[in-house]
């Protein structure tokens, strides 16, 4: 649900950055790199901030924002319409493989690593994650002392979850809390997709905890709390640039891995609240980024 | 297609919480309260209007402005305000109702021919008897097609209670899409559509009792 609205959100957005998506190549005798992204805020805004860093270092750019899901512009960059992604690890690990099992950010790059097809890499992960994570409210946290999933132990069976409908089925949601962790809650509720019903439902203690990811700049604004997930339950999410080898040279493939060793979740959710609370231009969030980071 | 059959006889769907049974009751619940409440407040507003014919112009757009209202948002308002419950599934379906059962009651009654009623008030019937033995009696099957309209949009649009965590049939048609069982989709969706039927056919047993057989040809 988020990320239909998001989706919304940023459709106007595109329009705007549609003069960007002309035609490439003008000037300078390297190849254009082409930098795409799936359609929803945060992945745009991850696009335009590898774009400026590329574009700082005179590398030609042509911006493809907010084209759609991972099926589609997966096939684009593997057919080499686009030269580079920004990309979350554990879910293009499991795009790729259905059965991964990897969770932590170094197995899962290492698989990553050997099911990309020979034309595609990865570059460095930043420590910025976009992951599923369990949040309380302040008041929650410290009613029952929690920073971790692990101390909710003695409080979970008097407390109601509440997420996405097929966070009640699969491993990386009830049935994973209770294996890895031991937990079972009163009861679970299905909601949307880290929207605004779970967030509502969540600020009005209807649900004590709430399935949301990290980046989201609803746990600023109501001052939830993230609980840290010691056993790596829910796997990586790093924010990752995904790179067609024969389109981003090694100069250019530097500047990605600048980009990353500086983004870390605070900083992208930071970003993600001017974009999505302050209403503020992806474009002009990145350069400001880029340019109090040092990469321009 | 032929998977949705399987899971709806499948002995597995009509036990426990996540049972047809229970989402069956807890839709019939959601609709039933929305329904009573939407005539307790459309059909007395409709007949004041109607009777003295003040006010139509003013009630009739406003409750057509209000069917233009989209239930998910009115839903998604009411959640933000006031959190998840039972609260945020009623108002919205009660706001899908009230239109037709107002403006069918308020026509009904203005449509009754002005002869009929001075002829009552003729007769010596006091204000609230023109009401309940003439005015009533024939608009009564435009009041009751308000209701039967109102119904089968509530049973229809009630899976939105599945939206916003509670139950009801809708529960196998947001939890099959977001799990991808598209068989448990399906199957919510046939039997949302068989109650829909069932309550139309309801209320066409209903017109044909309390509908007086002189009226019954119109």
């Amino acid at each position: 649900m988020s990320r239909v609205i998001r989706g919304a959100v940023v459709a106007v957005l595109a329009l705007a950055l549609l003069p960007a998506c002309g035609g490439g190549g003008g000037s300078g005798s390297g190849k254009t790199v082409v930098v795409g992204s799936a359609n929803f805020p945060e992945n745009v805004l991850l696009a335009q901030i590898y774009a400026q860093a590329l574009q700082a270092k005179d590398v030609t750019v042509d911006v493809k924002a907010n084209i759609g899901a991972r099926e589609l512009i997966y096939k684009q960059i593997e057919s080499g319409g686009l030269s580079v992604l920004p990309e979350y690890n554990g879910a293009l690990l499991a795009y790729l493989d259905k059965t991964a099992t990897a969770t932590s950010t170094e197995d899962v790059n290492a698989a990553l690593k050997a099911k990309l097809p020979a034309g595609l890499a990865i570059l460095n992960s930043s420590k910025a994650e976009d992951k599923d994570a369990l949040n309380v409210t302040r008041a929650t946290a410290d009613k029952y002392s929690l920073k971790t999933i692990e101390d909710l132990k003695a409080g979970a069976k008097d407390l109601i979850l509440g997420g996405p409908p097929e966070f009640k089925t699969r491993q990386q949601g009830v049935v994973g809390l209770k294996d890895v962790y031991g937990l079972e809650f009163k009861e679970f509720r299905s909601l949307d997709t880290a929207g605004p019903v779970t967030v509502a439902a969540l600020s009005k203690n209807d649900i004590q905890v709430a399935n949301l990811f990290t980046t989201d700049p609803a746990i600023a604004v109501n001052n939830f709390v993230v609980l840290d997930d010691p056993k790596n339950l829910f796997s990586s999410q790093n924010v990752t640039p995904l790179i067609n080898k024969a389109a981003v040279d090694s100069a250019a493939q530097t500047v990605l891995n600048n980009v990353s060793e500086k983004l870390d979740t605070p900083t992208l959710t930071q970003l993600m609240r001017q974009v999505a609370v302050d209403k503020k231009d992806p474009d002009t969030v990145a350069k400001n980024w880029l340019k109090s980071a040092g990469l321009v | 297609m032929s998977g949705a059959f399987d899971w709806l006889f499948s002995s597995a769907q009509w036990s426990g919480v996540d049972g047809i049974p229970t989402r069956l009751a807890e839709h019939l619940y959601y609709s039933v309260v929305a329904l009573l409440l939407a005539v307790v407040i459309a059909v007395p507003l409709g007949l004041l209007i109607g009777h003295t014919n003040r006010g139509g112009f003013l009630v009739v757009n406003l409750a057509n402005a209000g069917r233009a209202l989209p239930t998910t948002g009115v839903l998604l308002l009411v959640v933000v305000i006031v959190g998840i419950g039972f609260l945020p599934v009623v108002i919205p379906l009660m706001a899908l109702a009230i239109p037709p059962i107002l403006v069918n009651t308020y026509e009904g009654i203005r449509q009754v021919e002005p002869e009929l009623v001075d002829a009552s008030r003729g007769v010596g019937l006091r204000e609230r008897q023109v009401l309940s033995k003439v005015e009533i009696p024939v608009a009564l099957p435009l009041i009751l097609l308000g209701i039967r309209t109102a119904a089968l949009q509530i049973v229809s649009t009630a899976t939105i209670a599945a939206f916003v965590g509670l139950g009801g049939l809708g529960r196998y048609i947001f939890d099959g899409l977001a799990r991808q069982e598209y068989q448990t989709v399906i199957g919510g969706a046939i039997l949302v559509v068989a109650l829909a039927l069932l309550t139309e056919l309801l209320f066409v047993g209903v017109q044909r009792l309390l509908v007086s057989p002189g009226l019954r040809s119109r």
